[in-house]
């Protein structure tokens, strides 16, 4: 691997999924009719495109400015005045999102081997998640913003597809098309963005628009809407407030989707998004106070309706939401390097954590935690996966969630105080939750699963849904010691470097990690103190808040706004209702009208017609005379 | 007095004249009917007289009027039959009844 990547062979990162994708429509499913080499398939697309990613990685390391210039070729040209060229970028961004991408979704195709064993839909399964990943890594790849958007949308519809897998299932039809409609809504402002800037430069071109931001050929409020437009295309994808409403929702889909949805696709899209296009925001502070603000919000608002679920994957899915606030506040208060590397982490241990919640479901038939209990000693490799993942996302000292945590709070400390109290309680919630589900889940005695396996004791997964599992668990100790000596936010544009034992120790002698790592034990120590030893009775704990717990059980009504206020009466029979009566009276009223005024007119004419052939005669004579006295007089 | 072109002329308008009112104003089909044929011998009658006065060596005239006659003989059978008909299914021929070619 001494040598750089040949530039074809880059292409392939993205093609080898996409190729998988065709292969299974259009051969192995319809033809050859063999569910496993679907499996198969995907699995080494994927590894190759890994092993591929791996080797870009390094060659971009070894790259002179750490960039790698791809040739681009034309993609189209409009009366030669648009001229739209195909290329990739592959700078230390796309490259980092090229390893989470395709090591998060390696683990999640050899996972679902055994989650997805005797699925009916086992091919289509794995046709989507190929699709689903060959967008995701166009999308890093990219420099164009219109192909940018057209991947953009094809992540969308393949989670559309991926939520909605069991469409049998009426909620899962309805989640999948909420999560649609809603992130809808924020692409609307991606493309409204997208064409403001190209009226604005002439140029789709990311790199270019850069340049001319920095040079200050474009700014002031141009810059600041076309910077709201693009954040709020990723605050429907990344599931911030007020768009969040679909992503708890999005759990209808199968458990290693959701895996793959949270931790490295379709969320991590917003995220990157605002990343690859941060010169835009860097250059106006508005559009970063907003993406720093709606960020710290997001973190705390999400945490605390992860605090009282039920479901385990909802309290996962509300714990996404709210670490994607702390990436946005990270982007939003320190820039890139501090928002992708929590990103990187994220994805490991979040991966993990929705793997072992599916290794759960698949022991206990349920993923409601009241009925599961005692499974440390039954699932012990799910346990330590998940105790793990739970430590890491809590950021406990040294893993990986510590690291990443720790530098968003630091920069918030330094810029926006308010935001780092949020953040603050939001440490402290995050770990509260995360020890409510590990002791609910594990902690004393089992609960019965479904009721129609409540004789049956639950087991551990198969191997095959193990050892990713494993995997994930080394990479959500340890991804986070990439940025111990300040390395990895180097390469990403960001801080100063020193030695590993330094930085690794080092950062116990500053007060802010000591601070939130007494708020992230004070949150397991509580969890704890109630779910575990019941000390405090979690009865009596909900009696007591009882208006605040119904508030955030009830996720603070946001559904029913948006569904019941928003959708039924504002819009539908509000807006819709005037447009409708618009329709069916004014439109239909004119074309009705002028079919009637011709109907009248007819009937009042052929009234002329008597069916009297000898009136016709007399009429045709009387012509005839006419037309032979004109010619007499003026002939 | 001699009898000229006109006067020829003059009668066939007459003739053509009373065969035409008839078709026009009469009731009954059959007398409709004859009045078509009145109105076909007026103009026999000014084929012959041009003919004799314009270029009487020839007899162009004449043909065309043996052929009118036969024309009329055939015109007058169909007529008749679809007169026929028509009083087999309505009991009567009045014209001014038969008008379903209307809307």
């Amino acid at each position: 691997m001494d040598m750089p990547i040949p530039n074809i062979l880059i292409w392939f990162i993205f093609l080898l999924p996409l190729a998988s994708f065709v292969l299974i429509s259009f051969f192995t499913k319809p033809i050859l009719k063999k569910p496993r080499l679907s499996g198969y398939l995907t699995i080494g697309a994927v590894a190759g495109s890994l092993t591929l990613s791996i080797w870009t990685l390094i060659s971009i390391l070894r790259a002179e400015g750490h960039e790698l210039v791809i040739p681009d070729f034309n993609w189209l040209t409009i009366n030669g005045v648009i001229n739209i060229q195909v290329g990739l970028v592959m700078d230390t961004l796309t490259a980092v999102m090229l390893i989470v991408v395709t090591t998060v979704s390696l683990m999640v195709q050899i996972y679902s081997q055994g989650y997805m064993h005797s699925d009916p839909g086992y091919h289509r399964y794995y046709a989507f998640m190929s699709l689903f990943t060959a967008s995701m890594l166009g999308l890093v790849m990219v420099n164009n913003l219109l192909l940018m958007y057209v991947f953009w949308e094809l992540v969308g519809l393949c989670s559309y597809l991926l939520i909605g897998f069991w469409f049998h299932k009426p909620e899962a039809a309805k989640a999948a098309k909420k999560a649609f409609i809603v992130t809808r809504i924020g692409d609307f402002g991606f493309l409204a963005a997208i064409l403001l800037l190209f009226s604005q430069t002439g140029t789709l071109d990311i790199a270019q628009i850069h340049s001319l931001a920095l040079t200050g050929a474009i700014g002031g409020t141009i810059l600041m809407w076309a910077a709201i437009g693009i954040f709020l295309g990723a605050v429907g994808k990344s599931a911030q407030f007020p768009l969040h409403v679909w992503l708890p929702d999005a759990m209808e889909g199968p458990t290693p989707v959701s895996a793959l949805i949270h931790a490295a696709t379709m969320v991590a899209a917003g995220v990157f998004l605002v990343a690859r296009m941060f010169p835009i925001f860097e250059h106006s502070p508005d559009a970063l106070l907003i993406v720093a603000t709606i960020g710290g919000f997001t973190a705390i608002f999400a945490a605390s309706m992860g605090l009282v679920m039920n479901d385990i994957k909802r309290v996962l899915a509300y714990s996404t939401v709210s670490q994607l606030g702390y990436m946005m506040l990270g982007l939003g208060t320190g820039g890139v390097a501090i928002g992708i590397i929590h990103l990187f982490n994220h994805a490991f241990f979040k991966a993990l954590l929705f793997l072992g919640a599916g290794s759960i479901n698949h022991a206990t038939g349920t993923f409601d935690m009241r009925r599961m209990g005692g499974l440390r000693k039954v699932m012990p490799w799910t346990y330590f996966t998940f105790l793990i993942a739970s430590l890491s996302i809590s950021g406990i000292w040294p893993l990986a969630g510590f690291w990443s945590k720790d530098e968003i709070l630091v920069s918030t400390f330094d810029s926006q105080p308010v935001l780092f109290y949020l953040a603050m309680a939001t440490v402290f919630m995050t770990a509260f939750y995360m020890f409510r589900v590990v002791f609910l889940t594990f902690g004393g005695k089992y609960r019965g699963g479904t009721s129609s396996q409540t004789d049956t004791r639950p087991h551990e997964s198969p191997m095959v849904m193990i050892i990713p599992m494993v995997i994930l668990s080394v990479l959500a100790i340890c991804s986070g010691w990439f940025n111990v000596t300040g390395d990895f936010g180097h390469l990403l544009g960001h801080g100063a470097e020193h030695g590993f034992i330094e930085g690794f120790f080092g950062i116990l002698t500053h007060p802010l990690p000591w601070i939130s790592l007494i708020m992230a034990f004070a949150g397991i120590l509580l969890a704890y103190a109630i779910y575990s030893k019941n000390w405090i009775s979690a009865t009596k704990v909900r009696k007591f808040f009882s208006p605040i717990h119904t508030m955030f059980f009830r996720k603070y009504w946001m559904d029913e706004l948006y569904e019941d206020i928003i959708g039924e009466k504002i819009l539908n029979k509000g807006i819709f209702a005037r447009l409708k009566l618009f329709d069916s009276k004014l439109v239909d009223g004119a074309v009705n009208g002028v079919a009637e005024a011709v109907m009248t007119m007819g009937r009042a004419i052929r009234q002329v017609q008597t069916g009297q052939l000898q009136l016709y005669g007399i009429f045709i004579i009387l012509g005839v005379l006419a037309i032979a006295i004109g010619l007499i007089l003026w002939g | 007095m001699e009898v000229g072109l006109e006067h020829y002329l003059i009668l066939s308008t007459v003739l053509f004249s009373i065969g035409l009112y008839g078709a026009l104003s009469k009731r009954s089909a059959v007398v409709i009917l004859m009045s078509i044929e009145i109105m076909l011998a007026a103009v026999t009658v000014t084929m012959v007289a041009f003919s004799r006065y314009i270029v009487p060596t020839e007899l162009t005239g004449q043909i065309f009027t043996i052929f009118i006659i036969v024309v009329a003989a055939a015109e007058a059978a169909v007529g008749l039959a679809i007169i026929i008909a028509i009083y087999r299914r309505r009991e009567n021929i009045d014209a001014s009844k038969i008008d379903l070619l209307k809307w």
